[in-house]
C-alpha cells in the first residue's frame, strides 16, 4: 500500500488531471469496487439516501407545513390518497383526522425520527468507544467492572431500558416540562443502552493494537496515553465502529418508532413516524388505512435500506464473516 | 465448575440488588408518595405525620432493606391506578403473557431452526436466497407494524381471526388459560406470529451462519470423505456444534420476547403484563412499574443463569476445564 514518491514540482500534472486521477483511484478502492458490483448495496444505498434526502429537504418539498395550525382545516379531515375515490391532488397521500397532509407528516416525521436516531447512535458510539478504549488501555479492575456492566446491560433488552427511562422521566417531570424535553429524553432513552456493542468491539481491537510494536514505540518515546490512544489506536477501530453504527442506526430508528407508537416517545404535536402510525391506528377499523399504513411502509423501507447497507458493509469490511 | 456456578449466582444476586435499588428509588424519590396519597390540600403537619407513618424518615439503608424484604415476599403495595395490591394484579395478568410468550418462542424455534439449517446447508439454492431476503425484511419490520398489517389482512379484510383480545378463557386453579377454547386459540394466532417473527428471523440467520462456518471445518470434510451419508454429517456432526450459540441467543431472545410482548400486547389489546406496564407508564403508577421491573429482571437473570448452566450440559469440554 506504500504511496509512490511524489513527483518533483516540474512534473506535476494540472489540477484537473489530478482530480481525475484521484477519482480513478477512488473507483479502484476495494470498498468502492465491492460496492459497484453489489446490486443489493446500490439499491439499499439509493433508497436510504433518497429517504434521508427527502427528510432533510422536508421544509422545501413538503406540500404543507404540519406544524402550522393556520394551514390545517378540519373540513379536509380523513381525505383518502389521490388515486382513491374522493381523494384530491392537493393532499397526494390523503389527510389524517385533523386535516393534516399525510405526505407532509411523513416527511417531517422522517426528519424527526432520523434526527433522534442519529443523535442516539452518536451518544452510544461515543460512550461505548470511550469505555472500550479505557477498558483496553487500563486493564485490571477498571476493565473487569466495565465488561461486567456490559454483560449485565446486554441481558436487558434496549427497548425495555428505553421504555423505563422514558417512564421515569414522565413520572418525575410535570407534563408541560416533559413535552418540552420530549426529544432529548427520547435520545437519552434510546442511546443509553447501545454502548455495549461498541465497547466490546473497540476493546478487543484496542487490546490487539496495544501489543503491537508501533504502540510500544510511541510509549517508549514518552508519548502520554491521551495522545497515543486517540491518534494511533482509535483510527484502527473506525471500520468496526462504522459497521456497528449502521446496524445500530436501523435498531435506533425502530426503537424510536416503537416508543412513539406506544405513546412514550414524541407527542402528537411533534409527530415522528411512530407517532403518525399511532394516530392512524385508531382509524384502522373505520377503513382509513392510509393514515397508518403509509407511514408504516415508509418506516419499514427506511429500516430495510439501512439494514441492507449495514449488511453489505459488514461483509465488505470483513470477508471472513461471509 | 463449582466456582464458576457460584460466581454466576453471586453476580445474579448482585444484579437483582441493583435492580431493587432502582425500583426502590422509583418508589421513594420519583413522584412523592406522600403527595400521591394525601393530595395537594393537606397541611404540612398531616404530611409530616404520614411521612413518619410510612417510615420515610428512617435512614436510607434501613428503608432499602425493608423494601427488599417486602419485595421478596411479593409485597409491592397498592397500585395508584386500581387501588388494589400490585401482586394480585400481576398474578391476574401473568398467564396471558406467559402463554403468549411460550407460543412465540415455540414458533420461533420450530420454524427458525429448520430454516436456518436449510439455508446453511444449501446457501445458493433459490429457496434459501428467498428466505434470506425475507429474513432481512423480517428484521426490518417494526413489531407493531407487523401486528397492524396482520390485523388489517386477517381480521379486517378476510375476517378470519379476531383483531384483539384473548377470547374466552377457562380457569384452571388460579391460572386462566386461553388454550382450551376455540376462540382463545384463534385469538392467540396473530399475536403469537407477530411476536415470533423477529426472533424467528434472528434464530434462522444465526443457525445459518453457524452451519456455514462448521461445514467448512476439517472434521466435517473428513466425515464427508469417509463417505458418510450427508444427512448423518449434517445432523449428527454439524448441527450439534451449532447448538451453543443457538442456546445463548435463544436465552437472550427469551428476554427480548418478554420486552417485545409489551408492544404486541398493546397492538392486540392482549390483557397481559406488558399492557399493564404500558398503562402504568402512562399513568405514572409507580408501584406497578417497580413490580414489573423487579419481576422482569428476575426472569432475565434466571434465564441468563439457566443458559450459562446449560452450557455444561451441551458442551462437554467445559465440564473438565477450569471455570
Amino acid at each position: 500500500m506504500g504511496a509512490p514518491p511524489s513527483p518533483p514540482p516540474a512534473l506535476r500534472r494540472p489540477p484537473g488531471a489530478r482530480l481525475r486521477a484521484l477519482w480513478a483511484a477512488f473507483l479502484e478502492d476495494d470498498l468502492v469496487h465491492e460496492f459497484r458490483h453489489s446490486p443489493v448495496a446500490i439499491l439499499g444505498f439509493a433508497l436510504a439516501a433518497g429517504l434521508i434526502l427527502a427528510a432533510l429537504l422536508a421544509p422545501l418539498i413538503a406540500p404543507h407545513d404540519p406544524y402550522d395550525p393556520a394551514g390545517i382545516d378540519l373540513m379536509n379531515g380523513l381525505l383518502p390518497p389521490f388515486w382513491e375515490e374522493g381523494g384530491r391532488l392537493v393532499f397526494p397521500l390523503g389527510t389524517d383526522n385533523q386535516g393534516r397532509d399525510v405526505l407532509s407528516g411523513i416527511l417531517y416525521g422522517l426528519r424527526l425520527s432520523l434526527a433522534i436516531s442519529c443523535a442516539a447512535v452518536a451518544l452510544s458510539a461515543v460512550a461505548g468507544t470511550a469505555l472500550g478504549l479505557l477498558a483496553a488501555w487500563t486493564g485490571g479492575w477498571v476493565d473487569a467492572v466495565i465488561m461486567r456492566l456490559a454483560d449485565i446491560q446486554l441481558s436487558f433488552p434496549a427497548i425495555l431500558v428505553a421504555m423505563l427511562v422514558d417512564g421515569i422521566a414522565r413520572a418525575s417531570l410535570p407534563p408541560s416540562e416533559h413535552a418540552a424535553l420530549a426529544m432529548p429524553i427520547v435520545i437519552v432513552a434510546i442511546g443509553i443502552s447501545g454502548w455495549v456493542q461498541y465497547a466490546r468491539t473497540v476493546r478487543s481491537i484496542a487490546i490487539v493494537e496495544k501489543g503491537k510494536d508501533y504502540v510500544e514505540a510511541a510509549r517508549l518515546i514518552g508519548l502520554p496515553a491521551v495522545l497515543i490512544v486517540p491518534r494511533h489506536v482509535l483510527p484502527n477501530t473506525t471500520g468496526a465502529i462504522l459497521v456497528i453504527a449502521t446496524v445500530h442506526l436501523a435498531t435506533a430508528i425502530l426503537t424510536e418508532a416503537t416508543l412513539s407508537f406506544l405513546g412514550l416517545g414524541m407527542p402528537p404535536t411533534e409527530p415522528s413516524i411512530g407517532t403518525l402510525i399511532r394516530i392512524g391506528n385508531d382509524f384502522l377499523f373505520s377503513g382509513e388505512w392510509w393514515i397508518t399504513i403509509l407511514p408504516g411502509v415508509t418506516l419499514a423501507l427506511l429500516v430495510l435500506s439501512v439494514n441492507l447497507v449495514g449488511d453489505w458493509l459488514r461483509d465488505a469490511l470483513n470477508p471472513q464473516l461471509r | 465448575m463449582i466456582g464458576f456456578i457460584v460466581s454466576r449466582i453471586l453476580q445474579s444476586a448482585l444484579v437483582m440488588l441493583v435492580v431493587g435499588l432502582i425500583a426502590f428509588a422509583l418508589f421513594n424519590y420519583v413522584g412523592d408518595p406522600v403527595n400521591n396519597m394525601l393530595g395537594p390540600s393537606a397541611t404540612s403537619a398531616e404530611r409530616a405525620r404520614l411521612h413518619a407513618e410510612l417510615g420515610l424518615d428512617r435512614p436510607f439503608l434501613v428503608q432499602y432493606g425493608d423494601f427488599i424484604v417486602r419485595a421478596v415476599q411479593g409485597n409491592f403495595g397498592l397500585s395508584y391506578q386500581y387501588a388494589r395490591p400490585v401482586i394480585d394484579i400481576v398474578a391476574e395478568r401473568l398467564p396471558a403473557t406467559v402463554e403468549l410468550s411460550l407460543a412465540a418462542v415455540f414458533l420461533a424455534l420450530a420454524l427458525g431452526i429448520p430454516m436456518g439449517i436449510y439455508t446453511g446447508i444449501r446457501p445458493s439454492a433459490p429457496l434459501a436466497r428467498v428466505l434470506m431476503g425475507l429474513s432481512l425484511v423480517g428484521i426490518s419490520l417494526p413489531t407493531f407494524f407487523t401486528g397492524i398489517v396482520l390485523i388489517v389482512l386477517f381480521a379486517i379484510v378476510l375476517k378470519w381471526l379476531p383483531p384483539f383480545g384473548r377470547g374466552e378463557v377457562v380457569a384452571v386453579g388460579w391460572w386462566s388459560t386461553g388454550l382450551l377454547t376455540l376462540s382463545g386459540l384463534k385469538a392467540l394466532i396473530l399475536p403469537a406470529i407477530t411476536l415470533c417473527l423477529f426472533q424467528m428471523t434472528l434464530i434462522m440467520r444465526l443457525v445459518r451462519s453457524a452451519m456455514l462456518e462448521i461445514m467448512r471445518t476439517d472434521y466435517i470434510r473428513f466425515a464427508m470423505a469417509r463417505g458418510l451419508r450427508m444427512s448423518s454429517v449434517h445432523f449428527r456432526h454439524a448441527l450439534k456444534n451449532t447448538l451453543v450459540p443457538v442456546v445463548t441467543i435463544t436465552g437472550l431472545q427469551m428476554g427480548s420476547i418478554i420486552a417485545f410482548a409489551v408492544i404486541t400486547e398493546t397492538v392486540f389489546q392482549w390483557p397481559g403484563l406488558g399492557l399493564l406496564f404500558i398503562q402504568a407508564l402512562g399513568f405514572g403508577d409507580i408501584p406497578v412499574m417497580a413490580a414489573y421491573l423487579v419481576f422482569v429482571s428476575l426472569m432475565f437473570v434466571a434465564i441468563n443463569l439457566l443458559v450459562d448452566l446449560l452450557y455444561f450440559v451441551i458442551d462437554p469440554r467445559l465440564r473438565t476445564g477450569g471455570g
